[in-house]
C-alpha cells in the first residue's frame, strides 16, 4: 500500500494539467477536479491505515522516483519521504482539500473562469502535498514555490480588478522575500552539510554542530524567515489579510488551513536544528507570542468579514510558533490539524453568509442572520466556539489548552509567554463573538438572495463534526506523533498543573463570550463611546491598520524602489556611451569645417603642412 | 665647360616652385592654376638635373623625362576635365566648385 | 564528416532559399526551415550514438575534422564536438527552427535575403561553436556579425539604423580587441616555442608572462563580454531589441549570447586559469551588480521587448557569475542556465511577438487585460514570466539555484546578494503579467488567439523548460562528456 504513495501528489497534479490543457464543460472540470482529490484522500488514507497497522522500519518510509539531478556533490532525488509528521500533514491537507473542492464546485458555479479556478486549486494541493511528503529540502522548496505561485494566481483570480492582482503580487512579493531566505538558508545547510536530504541533513547537523553553535543558528534563523513569510507572521504577516481579495474557498484552502501552516511544518521538519540554536527557537516562540497578540488586536477592529477570520489565522498561526518555540512540537502539530478544520469552516460558513448577501463583505451590515441560514449559523458557532475555545466540547479548546500549557511547561517555556498565551485566548474570544454577534444576532440589515446547496452544506457539516471530534484524539495523537516529534519537557518544578492551566483558559474564554456579548449586543452604545474617545480613535486606527505596517512598508521599500526603477529607466550606463558618441560626433563637426570644398585652400594646407615637416626635419 | 654650382640650381628651382605655388594659391581661374603646377613641376625638375650634373649621373636627367611624361599626362587630363567643366557650368572660376566639401 | 554537413548544409540552405524567393516565397521559407531541421536531425543522431557512453582514451571528441587550411600560418579547418558544445548546437538547431517558423508570417519583404541572412548567422553560430582552431573561430563570430547588421537595418523597426549601427560598433570593436588578443596569442607562442598555430589545444599549453597573460584574456573577454552581454557593456541590447523583429530577438538575445558563455568556458578558462582567478572576483561583483541593475530596470521599462532584453541581461548575469565564480556546480549551472534562459527568453519574445502581431504594439501602456480576450496567449505568456522569475520545476530555476550554491560555497557574501536577484526578477514578471494580460480590457481589444502554429512551438518551448526543470539529468550526463575537455572546471 505504501507503494501507492506517489499517486497522492501526483494525481491533483494530473487532472491539474488536463483542466488547464484541455476545454470542458462545467460538469466534467467540477467532476474531474473534485474526484482527483477525492483519489487522493483515499489513497492517503491507505497509506495512512498501513503506515499504522504494519508501520515500517524507524516509522519512515521513503519512496525515490527518479533522480532529479546529477552535478556532482549535489544530486538529490525526487523522493517522498512518509514519517508521523508527514503523513498527518498529508491525511488532513488531502481530505480538507477535498472538502473545499467539494464547496467550491457549487460557490464558483457562476464564474466563467471554472476550469481555470480548478486547475489552480488542483496545481495548488499537488504542489502542498509534494511540500509535505519531499525528502530533501530542494523538493521541499519546489513544492514551496508551488503553493506560494498558486496563492498568487487564486488572490488574483478575478483578474479584471487590478486591486485582486496587486494583492497577488504583494502576496507572492512578500513570501518569497521570506523564500529567499530560505534558499540562501539551503546554500549555507548544503555548503556546512553537503546534503539536502532532509533526514541527513538532521543526523549530520546535530553529530557536527555543537548547541548554540553560529552555524545551527544562522541556519535555523534563515529558515525561520522562509517560515515567517510563508505562514504570516511577524514583520513579514502583512500580505495576508490582503490575500482575502481570492474567491473565498479559497481563502478557507490556502489562506487558513494548509499553506499558511508551511512555515509550521517546516520547523516541526527541522526541529533539530532549533534545538541546536536555543536562541533561534526562542526567537520563533517571541515571535509568535508577539504576532498572536497584535493579529487578535487587530482582529477587533475589521469591519470585513474576511479581514477577521484572516487576522484570527495569522494570530492561531502565532499560537503554533509558540509552541514550536517552547519545544511543544506535538501540541503545534496538534493545534494546525484541529484549526484546518475549523478555520477551514469558518471560511466556508463566512463564503456561504457573503454569497447569501450578493457578495456583502461588512459585518455591521449583515445581523440577524442565524434565522434565514440555520445550518451556517450553526456551524459557524460550533467553528467559532471551536476558535475561542469552548472548555471540553470543541477540538480548538484542547489544543490551544495544550498549547497554553506547553508555553509554561515545556522546554523553554516561562511565565511571561504563558500570560501572552492567555491575553491571546481573551483576544480570540472578545473576537470570535463579536463576528457572531454582529453577523448572525440582532437585526437583520441585509436580504438574503441565495440558499446554500447540498455541495456547499455537507462540508461544513463534517468539518463541524470534525471541529468537535478532533479534540479527542489527543492521546492517540501525542503518542504516534511522538514517535518522530517529541515534547520536550521543562526541567524542575511547575508552578501550575496543566488542569489548572486549562481552568484558567477556560475562565477568560468565558469573560471574553461575555464581553462580547455586553459591546456588541447589549450595549452597542458603550462601544462607539469609547472607540470614538480620542484614546479609542488612535488604537482604532492602529489596530484597524495592521499597526500601520503596510504604511511603513510602503515609505521605506515600495516607494523607494519604485522611485529609483522610474528614475534609472534610460538606463544611466547608456548615458555614457551616448556620451562618447556625442563627442565623436562633435570631433567630426570641427574636422569636417576644414573640408571646405576649396581647391585653394586644400593647397594652402598641403604646403603649410610640408613646411612644417620639413621644418620639423631641419631644426629638431 | 665649367659647371653650374649646384646652390643656383637649386635655388632656379626653388624660385619656380615657389613662384608656381604662388599662381597656384592666389589665382582663381583654374587655367592657371593648371599652368602653376606645370610650373611647379618644372622647379622639381629643374633641381633634379641640378643634382644630377653635381654627382655627373645621368639619373637627374632621367627623373626629368619621367616629370614631362607625367606633366603632359596631367595636362591632357586636366584640359580634358576643364572643357567640360566650362561645358557645364560656363565659368573657371575655383571657388565656384566646392561641392565636395565633407 | 558530420560536422561539415552541418555547416554545408545550412550555407546552401540559405543560398537556395535566397534563390528560389525569386519565384516562390513559400518555397524559399520551406527550404529554410528543411536544412535547419536536417541539420537538428543530423545532430540528434549524433548525440544518441554517444549518448552515455564515457570518452573512449585518444579521441576526446565525440567527432573530429581537422584539415589543413593555410599551412604557411598554421591555420586548419579543424572542427570537433564534445558534450557541452553538442548541447549549445541542439539548443541553437531548434532556435533556429523556431526563428524560421515565426517569421513565416512576420516578414514579408526581401524574404530570400532574409532567410540567407538567418541561415548565415546560424552557421556562424554552429561554427563558433564548433571551431577548435582560433582563426576559424575568430572567422566563424565575425561572421554573425554582418549578417546579423542586415537583419537589424532591414528587417526592424522605426529605429532600426540607430540600433544596426550601435550593435554593430559594440561588436565589432570588442572583436577587433579578441583578433588582437588572439595574434599576441599566436606569437607568443610562436615566440616560446617555434611554431605558428592557432590550434586550441596546443595553444592550451602556451607559456605566458602573467602580465601578458592578463591583457590577453582581457582582448577575449571583451568581445565575449559586450557579446553575453555583460554589465556595464550591455547597453545595445535593450535599444537592438527594442527595434528589431521577433526572430532577430531571439537569435540575438538567445543564440548569441550562448555562444559567449561557450567561449568563456571553451576558450577563456582553460587558456588563461591563471588570470582568470585573478580577475574573477571583480568579474562576479559585476555580475552581481548587472544582475540587480537589470532587474530593476526591467521593472520600468514600457516597451516589452526592452523590458525582455533587460530580464535576459539579468539571466545571463547569473551565467556569468556561475562561469568566473570557479566552482564546478555553479558552472554546470551556468550552462543549464544558459539553456534555459535560450528557451524562456525566447519564448516571452515570441510571446511578444505574437502580441506585437495582433495589437501592433510593443508598448505595455497599450495592452492590458488580454486575459479576456486571449486566454491561451496569455496563459503561456504567464508560464514564461514565471521560469523567468526562477520558479522552481522550470528550467531556469535549476540552472540559477546552482550556480547560486556554487558560488556560496566560494563567497558567500556574493551568493546571498545574487539571491535577492531572484527576488527582483519576480518584480517585472509579475508587473508584466499584470499590465499585459490582468485588469480590465479597457482598450477593448479583440484578438485572436494562439494559432496553431504558435500553439506547437510554445508548447514545445514549454515542454522542453518543464523538462530541464524536473528531470535534466540527461543534460548533466552530455555534459560530463565535456569534461575532459575543460580540464580545469570540473573539480
Amino acid at each position: 500500500m505504501l507503494r501507492l504513495l506517489w499517486l497522492v501528489p501526483a494525481l491533483p497534479f494530473a487532472s491539474s494539467l488536463v483542466l488547464a490543457l484541455v476545454r470542458l464543460p462545467r460538469r466534467a472540470v467540477a467532476w474531474i477536479a473534485t474526484s482527483s482529490i477525492a483519489a487522493s484522500t483515499i489513497i492517503s488514507l491507505l497509506v495512512a491505515g498501513s503506515f499504522l497497522s504494519t508501520p515500517p522500519a524507524a516509522f519512515a518510509y521513503t519512496e525515490a522516483l527518479w533522480r532529479w539531478f546529477d552535478a556532482g556533490s549535489l544530486h538529490p532525488e525526487i523522493a517522498l519521504y512518509l514519517d508521523p509528521l508527514s503523513l498527518i500533514m498529508m491525511v488532513v491537507v488531502a481530505f480538507v482539500s477535498f472538502l473545499i473542492h467539494l464547496y467550491s464546485t457549487e460557490f464558483m458555479s457562476g464564474d466563467d473562469g471554472y476550469n481555470r479556478f480548478f486547475a489552480y486549486m488542483n496545481l495548488f494541493v499537488a504542489s502542498m502535498l509534494t511540500l509535505v511528503l519531499a525528502d530533501n529540502l530542494l523538493l521541499l522548496y519546489l513544492g514551496w514555490e508551488g503553493v506560494g505561485l498558486c496563492s498568487y494566481l487564486l488572490i488574483g483570480f478575478w483578474y479584471r480588478d487590478s486591486d485582486n492582482g496587486r494583492a497577488g503580487r504583494k502576496a507572492f512579493i512578500v513570501t518569497r522575500v521570506g523564500d529567499t531566505a530560505l534558499m540562501i538558508g539551503l546554500f549555507l545547510l548544503f555548503h556546512r552539510l553537503g546534503t539536502l536530504n532532509i533526514q541527513e541533513l538532521m543526523r549530520r547537523a546535530s553529530e557536527q554542530w555543537p548547541i548554540g553553535s553560529s552555524a545551527a543558528l544562522a541556519a535555523a534563523l534563515l529558515l525561520l524567515g522562509g517560515a515567517i513569510g510563508k505562514s504570516a507572521q511577524l514583520p513579514l504577516q502583512t500580505w495576508l489579510p490582503d490575500a482575502m481579495a481570492g474567491p473565498t474557498p479559497v481563502s478557507a484552502l490556502i489562506h487558513a488551513a494548509t499553506m499558511v501552516t508551511a512555515g509550521v511544518y517546516l520547523i516541526a521538519r527541522t526541529h533539530v536544528l532549533y534545538a541546536l540554536a536555543p536562541q533561534a527557537q526562542f526567537a520563533v516562540a517571541v515571535i509568535g507570542a508577539a504576532t498572536l497578540l497584535m493579529a487578535g488586536f487587530s482582529a477587533l477592529t475589521q469591519h470585513d468579514l474576511k479581514r477577521v477570520l484572516a487576522y484570527s489565522t495569522i494570530s492561531q498561526i502565532g499560537y503554533m510558533f509558540l509552541a514550536l518555540g517552547v519545544g511543544a512540537w506535538p501540541a503545534a502539530i496538534f493545534h494546525f490539524m484541529t484549526h484546518a478544520f475549523f478555520k477551514a469552516l469558518l471560511f466556508l460558513g463566512a463564503g456561504i453568509v457573503i454569497k447569501s448577501l450578493n457578495d456583502e463583505h461588512d459585518i455591521f451590515r449583515m445581523g440577524g442572520l442565524r434565522k434565514h441560514l440555520p445550518v451556517a449559523f450553526w456551524t459557524f458557532l460550533i467553528a467559532g466556539c471551536s476558535l475561542a475555545g469552548l472548555p471540553l466540547i470543541t477540538a480548538g479548546a484542547f489544543s490551544k489548552d495544550w498549547i497554553l500549557w506547553g508555553a509554561y511547561g515545556a522546554a523553554n517555556g516561562s511565565t511571561g509567554l504563558w500570560v501572552a498565551a492567555l491575553t491571546g485566548v481573551l483576544l480570540t474570544s472578545l473576537y470570535t463573538f463579536r463576528m457572531i454577534f454582529l453577523v448572525f444576532f440582532g437585526e437583520q440589515h441585509s436580504q438574503v438572495t441565495y440558499r446554500p446547496g447540498n455541495a456547499m452544506l455537507i462540508p461544513c457539516l463534517v468539518l463541524a463534526f470534525l471541529s468537535i471530534v478532533g479534540g479527542y484524539m489527543k492521546a492517540p495523537f501525542a503518542s504516534f506523533l511522538g514517535t518522530s516529534l517529541p515534547w520536550n519537557s521543562k526541567v524542575g518544578a511547575i508552578p501550575i498543573g496543566e488542569t489548572a492551566s486549562g481552568g484558567i483558559a477556560a475562565a477568560v474564554f468565558f469573560l471574553g463570550v461575555y464581553l462580547a456579548y455586553v459591546l456588541f449586543l447589549r450595549k452597542p452604545n458603550l462601544t462607539m463611546a469609547v472607540a470614538s474617545s480620542r484614546a479609542g480613535r488612535v488604537l482604532h486606527s492602529l489596530w484597524s491598520s495592521d499597526w500601520a505596517m503596510d504604511w511603513l512598508y510602503d515609505r521605506l521599500f515600495v516607494r523607494p524602489l519604485v522611485w529609483l526603477a522610474n528614475s534609472g529607466k534610460s538606463d544611466l550606463i547608456d548615458g555614457f556611451y551616448s556620451g562618447v558618441a556625442w563627442l565623436n560626433k562633435t570631433a567630426w563637426r570641427g574636422a569636417s569645417r576644414t573640408q571646405s570644398g576649396r581647391l585653394r585652400w586644400y593647397a594652402a594646407g598641403i604646403a603649410a603642412g610640408s613646411i612644417v615637416l620639413i621644418a620639423v626635419v631641419l631644426f629638431l | 665647360m665649367t659647371a653650374i654650382p649646384m646652390a643656383d640650381g637649386l635655388i632656379l628651382g626653388a624660385i619656380l616652385f615657389s613662384l608656381g605655388l604662388a599662381g597656384l594659391l592666389l589665382r582663381r581661374n583654374l587655367l592657371f592654376i593648371l599652368v602653376s603646377i606645370e610650373i611647379m613641376l618644372n622647379g622639381a625638375g629643374v633641381a633634379f638635373v641640378a643634382a644630377g650634373s653635381r654627382w655627373g649621373q645621368p639619373d637627374g636627367e632621367v627623373l626629368f623625362l619621367f616629370i614631362l611624361a607625367a606633366a603632359a599626362a596631367e595636362v591632357s587630363v586636366g584640359l580634358a576635365l576643364l572643357l567640360r567643366y566650362f561645358h557645364r557650368r560656363q565659368t573657371l572660376d575655383a571657388e565656384s566648385m566646392s561641392e565636395t566639401r565633407g | 564528416m558530420t560536422l561539415v554537413w552541418l555547416l554545408i548544409v545550412l550555407i546552401a540552405g540559405g543560398i537556395l532559399s535566397g534563390l528560389f524567393a525569386r519565384w516562390h516565397l513559400g518555397l524559399s521559407r520551406w527550404i529554410a526551415l528543411a536544412a535547419v531541421t536536417f541539420d537538428l536531425i543530423l545532430t540528434l543522431i549524433l548525440a544518441a550514438r554517444d549518448f552515455g557512453t564515457a570518452h573512449p582514451v585518444g579521441n576526446q571528441w565525440l567527432e573530429e575534422v581537422n584539415w589543413s587550411w593555410i599551412p604557411q600560418s598554421g591555420i586548419h579547418f579543424h572542427l570537433g564536438i564534445d558534450g557541452l558544445s553538442l548541447l549549445l548546437v541542439l539548443l541553437t538547431l531548434f532556435l533556429g527552427i523556431v526563428a524560421v517558423v515565426i517569421s513565416w508570417t512576420e516578414i514579408t519583404t526581401a524574404v530570400g535575403i532574409y532567410h540567407f541572412n538567418l541561415m548565415l548567422i546560424l552557421a556562424g553560430i554552429l561554427g563558433v561553436l564548433l571551431a577548435l582552431d582560433l582563426f576559424l573561430f575568430y572567422f566563424s563570430w565575425e561572421l554573425m556579425l554582418v549578417p546579423m547588421y542586415f537583419l537589424i537595418s532591414i528587417w526592424g523597426r522605426e529605429r532600426r539604423a540607430y540600433a544596426a549601427i550601435k550593435f554593430f560598433l559594440f561588436t565589432q570593436l570588442s572583436g577587433l580587441l579578441m583578433l588582437i588578443a588572439i595574434l599576441a596569442l599566436y606569437f607568443a607562442h610562436h615566440r616560446a616555442t617555434g611554431v605558428y598555430t592557432f590550434e586550441y589545444q596546443e595553444l592550451l599549453g602556451a607559456q605566458l608572462s602573467p602580465h601578458a597573460a592578463m591583457w590577453i584574456m582581457l582582448g577575449f573577454f571583451a568581445a565575449f563580454a559586450v557579446k553575453l552581454p555583460m554589465f556595464p557593456f550591455h547597453t545595445w541590447l535593450p535599444d537592438v531589441c527594442a527595434e528589431a523583429s521577433t526572430a532577430t530577438n531571439l537569435v540575438l538575445a538567445s543564440l548569441m549570447a550562448a555562444t559567449a558563455a561557450y567561449a568563456m568556458i571553451r576558450f577563456l578558462l582553460p587558456l588563461f586559469p591563471d588570470a582568470i582567478r585573478t580577475a574573477g572576483p571583480a568579474v562576479t561583483v559585476l555580475a552581481v551588480i548587472g544582475i540587480l541593475y537589470s532587474a530593476i530596470l526591467a521593472f520600468s521599462q514600457t516597451n516589452l521587448m526592452r523590458l525582455i532584453a533587460y530580464a535576459s541581461i539579468g539571466h545571463l548575469g547569473f551565467v556569468l557569475l556561475g562561469i568566473f565564480s570557479g566552482n564546478s556546480l555553479a558552472l554546470r549551472g551556468a550552462v543549464v542556465t544558459v539553456i534555459a534562459h535560450g528557451i524562456s527568453i525566447g519564448a516571452l519574445f515570441l510571446v511578444a511577438g505574437a502580441l506585437e502581431g495582433r495589437t501592433h504594439t510593443r508598448e505595455i501602456g497599450a495592452m492590458g487585460g488580454l486575459w479576456d480576450t486571449v486566454p491561451r496567449l496569455s496563459g503561456v505568456g504567464l508560464f514564461f514570466a514565471l521560469a523567468a522569475l526562477g520558479l522552481p520545476g522550470m528550467g531556469d530555476f535549476i540552472g540559477e539555484f546552482l550556480i547560486l550554491i556554487g558560488t556560496y560555497q566560494v563567497h558567500f557574501v556574493t551568493a546571498a546578494v545574487a539571491a535577492c536577484g531572484v527576488l527582483a526578477a519576480t518584480f517585472y514578471a509579475l508587473r508584466f503579467v499584470q499590465y499585459v494580460f490582468q485588469g480590465s480590457n479597457s482598450h477593448l481589444w479583440h484578438l485572436p488567439d494562439l494559432s496553431p502554429r504558435e500553439g506547437l512551438l510554445l508548447g514545445a518551448m514549454m515542454v522542453l523548460l518543464l523538462w530541464l526543470g524536473l528531470y535534466p539529468q540527461p543534460v548533466f550526463q552530455t555534459l560530463a562528456q565535456a569534461a575532459n575537455h575543460v580540464p580545469t572546471l570540473w573539480r
